[in-house]
């Protein structure tokens, strides 16, 4: 595929690239980054009309749903709603049925990855860290890391057990890979469907108390420390988590961690509604919680930003909420929402939000950093910082539409992604 | 006079006007009680539904009798004996019900919220007859009726829920309720039993009954839940009883007239002791009879506004 994308404004922090240019990319390569380029025989032509150009984004928290859970999305729906969501890479949770803990269904997610849109959108497994993501044994890693996981968690799990937690720990720091914990005490939260506070009290509704995340992230931190491995945090939601992963950083611990866009967007107080879409874990939290995690973001301690897409369908939402499974999908409104609520209200900068969807998520899973150079292999995210749009989750590309962000307005939307050779765009 | 709302899902919001007319209007439903034919035409030809998905022989009964003596056509749905255990999700139950043309629900649900979903998947008008631990708003409703009716005002009363507060409907509406009407309320029970951010509701908590029953003019007593035990709320029931326990000897302790109520059913010599339950303190039947009428009143507001 041969494209020449003219009135970029790439962007690339690492190489402290901020500039107009034409990108001309021929067979998947950079062969001229300058201005007033020209477009060689049967090259595609876009005028990108100042849309930046980033390297390529990465969600390293998403749940493909397949093998087992085909109602609810595919691999190839899920790369769809990536590639639509501005992501030219994503990672895929191992709570599948049966779960990600054997080589060959990691290696056949990938497979089947690369039929999907000419193989634009890389899927990168996260297997499971115990066998069945039962807490018990440890899953096969080598094997896995193998077949290209590259990383391990028992998500939407935690590892209760603190003995098994450091086996997990001690042995995937062996292949250097790092275990993400789903950081959650279920003997606290057990019945629990929503953060516990005021708005809990108010609805008499079982709550999970954000303790609940704090003691476990505190209990895993040490044990990384004593073992010097990797500990990534999934979905962080709390103040008391994002304190503790402040300190770990600053004993320079390799504790990292990430943030879904509903928790730095949304509290408890959407749960009044008892909108089965304001469900999922770790819960929405309150505001002094969200305020912590916009400044944890603006102060580096959040690393990444990842949407912990869950989708659900339409009927297993419509139920009472204590029996609706928890979970929203997010990949196709992450950008709109990170640029609305972080970039516009100045919490973070746009090279920020680059480092957090991109360079930090890469670094993290050992995955070689993207270059916007001559010779490198092309792999951008396209995206309009002021294109404003409402969302309307039945354009959705994913095959499920469980989003509370229905009808919002957003600045900021991906116009398309190129990868692998291949390149998508969105048609509005 | 109209309700504000066609639904009566829960106390929280609901303006004082609302309350004192469904409270007004009771009085003369109460009336109706007292005659030899407790009988009147209002809803005649109205069809009620009653789905209650958790067993309840009170409230159920006290909502049925409410319905007849309105002369209204009543179907009672249980949760044992229905397409519930053949995996019917409740949206597909109610619509199907609603298919048949009946006008009202009555709904009691183990799942907070579950009442406002109702309202939202049906046309038909829904009442609240307790979701989960959230609202039990007819309860509540009788409670202050009953409060009323003995001190001839609401306002400026220091009522005291005590028990179980944290998986409480009853106490939860009452607060609501209690406090649009501008009584001051307060809790007491065992720490692990009384939600953390209950003060911000604008109630005062007491861990010492004792201390609770000094400034009480009312005190509402909650049945204590013996499956909490397993899940280490509170150690025994003989604990409970010592430190938490309404007896006659707290009560005199008080040297105070303080008057007793409960939503029943009582756990005798529990929450409550026997000489207490059936004391001259005790309001607790008054309540029973006071909850038909307060029924009636509801079902007549709800049911007759579109």
């Amino acid at each position: 595929m041969d494209i020449l994308l003219r009135n970029c404004r790439v962007v690339s922090p690492a190489q402290k690239l901020d500039e107009v240019a034409d990108l001309l990319i021929v067979a998947g390569t950079f062969e001229k980054i300058g201005t007033d380029l020209t477009a060689p025989e049967g090259c595609v032509i876009r005028d990108m009309l100042g849309a930046v150009a980033a390297p390529g984004f990465i969600d390293m928290h998403v749940h493909l749903r397949e093998p087992g859970f085909e109602h609810k999305e595919t691999i190839e729906s899920g790369c769809h709603a990536a590639a639509a969501g501005g992501f030219t890479a994503v990672c895929c949770m191992p709570n599948t049925n049966p779960a990600i803990d054997d080589a060959g269904i990691a290696a056949s997610i990938v497979e089947k990855s690369r039929n999907v849109l000419q193989g634009v959108v890389d899927v990168h497994p996260v297997a499971a860290a115990t066998k069945g993501r039962e807490g018990k044994e440890l899953s096969p890693m080598m094997e896995l890391a193998g077949a290209g996981a590259v990383a391990f968690t028992d998500d939407g799990a935690p590892i209760q057990s603190a003995e098994v937690m450091r086996r997990a720990l001690e042995y995937a720091s062996m292949i250097g890979k790092p275990i993400i914990q789903h950081a959650e005490d279920t003997a606290m939260t057990h019945g629990g469907a929503m953060n516990e506070g005021f708005v809990s009290t108010a609805l008499g509704m079982q709550a999970m108390p954000p303790v609940a995340e704090d003691i476990i992230v505190a209990r895993d931190i040490r044990l990384a420390e004593y073992l010097d491995a990797q500990y990534h945090v999934a979905h962080i939601s709390t103040a008391g988590a994002a304190e503790l992963v402040r300190s770990a950083k600053a004993k320079k611990l390799r504790v990292t961690c990430e943030v879904t866009p509903h928790h730095f967007t949304l509290t408890d107080e959407a749960v009044r509604s008892f909108d089965t879409n304001t469900k999922m874990n770790p819960p929405l939290r309150s505001r002094s919680d969200v305020e912590a995690m916009k400044a944890a973001l603006a102060d580096g301690t959040i690393d990444v930003i990842a949407t912990d897409h869950a989708p659900h369908s339409y009927d297993e939402k419509q139920v009472e909420y204590i029996y609706a499974p928890f979970g929203i999908v997010g990949l196709e409104t992450a950008l709109g929402l990170a640029m609305t609520e972080l970039v516009e209200k100045k919490i973070i900068s746009l090279h920020q939000l680059i480092e957090k969807c991109s360079i930090n998520p890469r670094k993290i899973l050992h995955l070689a950093a993207i270059e916007i150079a001559e010779g490198k292999r092309a792999n951008l995210t396209l995206f309009d910082p002021t294109r404003e749009w409402v969302v309307d989750t039945q354009r959705f590309k994913s095959k499920s539409k469980n989003s509370p962000f229905h009808g919002m307005k957003l600045r900021g939307k991906a116009v398309g992604i190129i990868n692998n050779s291949s390149s998508y765009f969105s048609e509005s | 006079m109209a309700l504000t709302s066609r639904h009566l899902l829960g106390l929280e919001g609901m303006a004082k006007e609302d309350i004192n007319l469904i409270l007004d209007t009771t009085i003369s439903f109460r009336e109706v009680l007292e005659r030899p034919i407790k009988k009147v035409p209002t809803l005649q030809g109205k069809t009620i539904v009653n789905l209650f998905f958790e067993s309840s022989t009170r409230t159920r009964t006290s909502f049925e009798l409410a319905e007849r003596r309105l002369s209204a056509d009543v179907v009672n749905f249980s949760s044992d004996a229905s397409s519930v255990r053949k995996g019917e999700t409740l949206k597909d139950t109610a619509r199907n019900i609603e298919m048949m043309k009946i006008d009202m629900v009555v709904m009691r649900h183990s799942a907070a919220g579950s009442m406002d979903f109702l309202s939202r998947v049906i046309d038909a008008n829904v009442i609240n007859a307790g979701d989960g631990a959230h609202e039990h708003p007819t309860q509540a409703l009788l409670d202050m009726y009953t409060i009323r009716e003995k001190f001839g005002k609401i306002e400026g009363l220091n009522i005291c829920i005590v028990g179980d507060i944290a998986h409480s409907r009853v106490a939860l509406s009452n607060i609501y309720g209690l406090k649009t009407m501008g009584a001051t309320v307060s809790v007491c029970g065992p720490k692990t039993l009384i939600p953390r951010h209950i003060m911000d509701l604008g109630v005062q908590v007491f861990y010492d009954v004792d201390e609770a029953l000094a400034s009480a003019d009312v005190v509402n007593v909650l049945r204590i839940q013996l499956e909490r035990q397993d899940r280490a709320f509170f150690p025994t029931l003989r604990e409970y009883r010592q430190y938490f326990g309404i007896s006659r000897e707290r009560l005199d302790r008080t040297k105070r007239s303080i008057v007793i109520m409960h939503p029943g059913p009582i756990n005798r010599d529990v929450e409550l002791s026997a000489d207490v339950a059936d004391s001259e303190h005790s309001l607790i039947l008054q309540q029973v009879l006071n909850g038909v009428a307060v029924r009636m009143a509801v079902l007549f507001l709800i049911g007759t506004r579109k």
